[in-house]
């Protein structure tokens, strides 16, 4: 079988097996790098890294599938997580959650149809302080209002 | 007792004012936070006498590092406020190898923002802390255990954890002294439980981060089965302040008995200037730090309630403010510190719906091994929804203190209680504003 996941992958792993006792250690690791090439974990990503790991597929499947990061579902290219925990709804996350439905079009939990914007409700992001917060992809984006992700969202390439 | 007129020199990283901080109200932390510099090597070899409480404690035996632990009365800062230094102790000669040390950097307690600021801001403290806890209980692997949001803390973690290969203050025979310590950032993937530690040591195994039956504790039998010692990022961080300025001094900046050191505190909410503030241990109250620190309620509202230690702390109402902010104070009113995340509501939010909110995450957080949190979070959840929808009933009330009462206590971690207490204490102490929907016909 072609190999999905990158030579820098492998190396990427190679350099971190030192680090810990057992290599099933890895699998969170390997999990999130082989999310990073792919966007999301799909059933042969999944088994590419359970082999990798010298584990079952489900046993990775039953670990990816414990964790909100992990998307076992494609996600479109920009992945909105709006936090409305505690500190957010009472900052108003309410209200960008449904700004960002009427804007995207979409609900919660949805993705747009050309693949662009996924969304997501996400709970405590640790970004309290500068409420309310979200994630889009891997960054934080804080102090938001409406306008403010209006501005995030025009800017996106 | 407690010395008022220190309250008002409290530094906040917020708006980085920096005040006369006579010596007794001494801050640590606040200071470096939001200086983009601070982060690097040269910094805190400069300003913060970096790494020289290592080249202190190697000038020590591991037991006489964790004696000065002991006499700091320095208690864990993720949650529990277990006693550092006794649970170093734990590890003794007798204690089989490999051991391993752990940074608890999960930060997953809705509220909690604390532990960010010493990651993105000053994570050489963290580091020193690390290879002198190690160097204490005889480990030579750690792992900081991040969770999986923070991927630009854990991406400056690793850069200054580069810096200080590079510069021999970890890897091996560190600055010549015999001592090899590697430290690795083990990032999580989104899951509350993970915050739990053997949940967290679970997942750093690369499995579910299911929490464990206890015993046997981590120092018995944690990471990959190994004695292991679990501490929190702050609490950690305090560690090279200790060493260098010795543990009765740190003990001393605390104002109660058996709570040394500064606290950082996370306030969000309703308030003017939410954000990171350090005071010492048990200085101040919930009121001053409202109002004094916080600059009272956003739009100058009514004070409706304040959950002070995290969501899962039992709630405060607006005549309970008056009380100690730390551990024994708040324990003695049926409350509790937490991860000291302080969360203010005005009366412009319902509190019907912020339990709502809060049983939510109780429910999609659970691990599920255990029935009563399983089963109960959601028919918590169920049953205020149902409220909040006009659909309650006169029952309803009683029927969620049973449930709570029936998750507390009886379940393997602490998510359990973490998800009865908020319940029982909304319901008890806020019961005319369930009655309104139950009775009044007001609906969401």
């Amino acid at each position: 079988m072609a190999k999905l996941l990158s030579e820098k992958f492998y190396s990427e792993m190679k350099k971190l097996e030192p680090r810990y006792p057992t290599k099933v250690a890895l699998l969170l690791p390997a999990l999130h790098a082989a999310q990073d090439e792919n966007g999301w974990l799909s059933p042969e990503v999944l088994e590419e890294v359970a082999a990798y790991i010298g584990i079952h597929p489900a046993q990775a499947r039953e670990v990816a599938s414990f964790y909100t990061m992990y998307n076992l579902k494609p996600v479109g290219k920009y992945h909105i997580k709006v936090c409305t925990n505690v500190a957010c709804v009472l900052r108003g996350a309410d209200g960008l959650v449904s700004h960002c439905e009427k804007r995207l079009g979409i609900e919660v939990g949805q993705t747009t149809a050309d693949r662009r914007f996924t969304l997501h409700e996400e709970e405590c992001l640790g970004a309290c302080g500068t409420a309310p917060a979200m994630m889009l992809n891997n960054d934080y984006h804080e102090d938001l209002d409406a306008q403010k992700l209006d501005r995030i969202l025009d800017q996106l390439p | 007792m407690i010395d008022q007129s220190q309250n008002q020199k409290m530094i906040s990283a917020n708006d980085g004012a920096s005040f006369g901080v006579g010596s007794s109200g001494e801050t640590l932390y606040v200071q470096h936070f939001k200086n983009d510099e601070a982060r690097f090597l040269g910094y805190y070899l400069e300003k913060l006498q970096g790494y020289s409480a290592l080249k202190y404690a190697f000038g020590m035996t591991p037991a006489a590092v964790v004696d000065e632990m002991k006499k700091s009365n320095l208690r864990g800062r993720g949650g529990a406020g277990f006693p550092t230094g006794i649970k170093w102790g734990f590890i003794n000669d007798k204690t089989p190898f490999p051991r391993y040390l752990v940074c608890n950097a999960d930060e997953s307690e809705p509220g909690t923002f604390k532990d960010r600021d010493i990651m993105r801001y000053t994570p050489h403290l963290l580091i020193e802390g690390m290879v002198i806890g190690g160097f204490a209980i005889s480990a030579n692997v750690g792992y900081i255990y991040i969770r999986g949001e923070y991927t630009r803390e854990a991406k400056l973690l690793q850069e200054a954890i580069d810096e200080a290969y590079e510069k021999g203050y970890l890897g091996k025979n560190i600055l010549g002294s015999g001592f090899d310590f590697d430290l690795t950032v083990h990032r999580g993937a989104g899951a509350y439980i993970c915050g739990e530690e053997t949940g967290l040591l679970n997942s750093l195994e690369g499995k579910r981060g299911e929490p464990r039956v206890k015993p046997p504790f981590p120092a018995q039998a944690g990471a990959f089965g190994k004695p292991t010692i679990v501490n929190n990022v702050e609490t950690l961080a305090n560690v090279p302040f200790i060493v260098n300025r010795g543990g009765d001094w740190f003990s001393k900046l605390g104002r109660l008995e058996r709570s040394g050191g500064t606290r950082l505190i996370s306030v969000s909410g309703h308030v003017k200037k939410p954000g990171v503030y350090e005071i010492p241990a048990g200085s101040m109250t919930v009121r001053q730090i409202i109002y004094d620190l916080c600059g009272g309620l956003l739009n100058d509202r009514k004070l409706k309630a304040v959950i002070p230690g995290g969501s899962s702390a039992p709630v405060l109402t607006a005549d309970e403010i008056d009380v100690i902010y730390d551990i024994d104070p708040l324990m003695k009113i049926n409350s509790m510190l937490g991860s000291a995340a302080l969360m203010v509501v005005s009366d412009e939010y319902c509190v019907v719906k912020l339990i709502h909110r809060i049983t939510k995450f109780y429910a999609h957080e659970s691990c599920g091994q255990c029935t009563p949190c399983r089963e109960g979070c959601h028919w918590m959840e169920s049953i205020i929804e149902r409220i909040l929808h006009g659909k309650g009933r006169e029952q309803d009330l009683a029927l969620l203190s049973d449930i709570a009462d029936n998750i507390g206590g009886k379940t393997l971690c602490a998510l359990g209680d973490a998800a009865a207490g908020p319940v029982a204490s909304f319901v008890k102490k806020f019961k005319p504003d369930f009655e309104a929907y139950i009775r009044g016909g007001k609906h969401a």
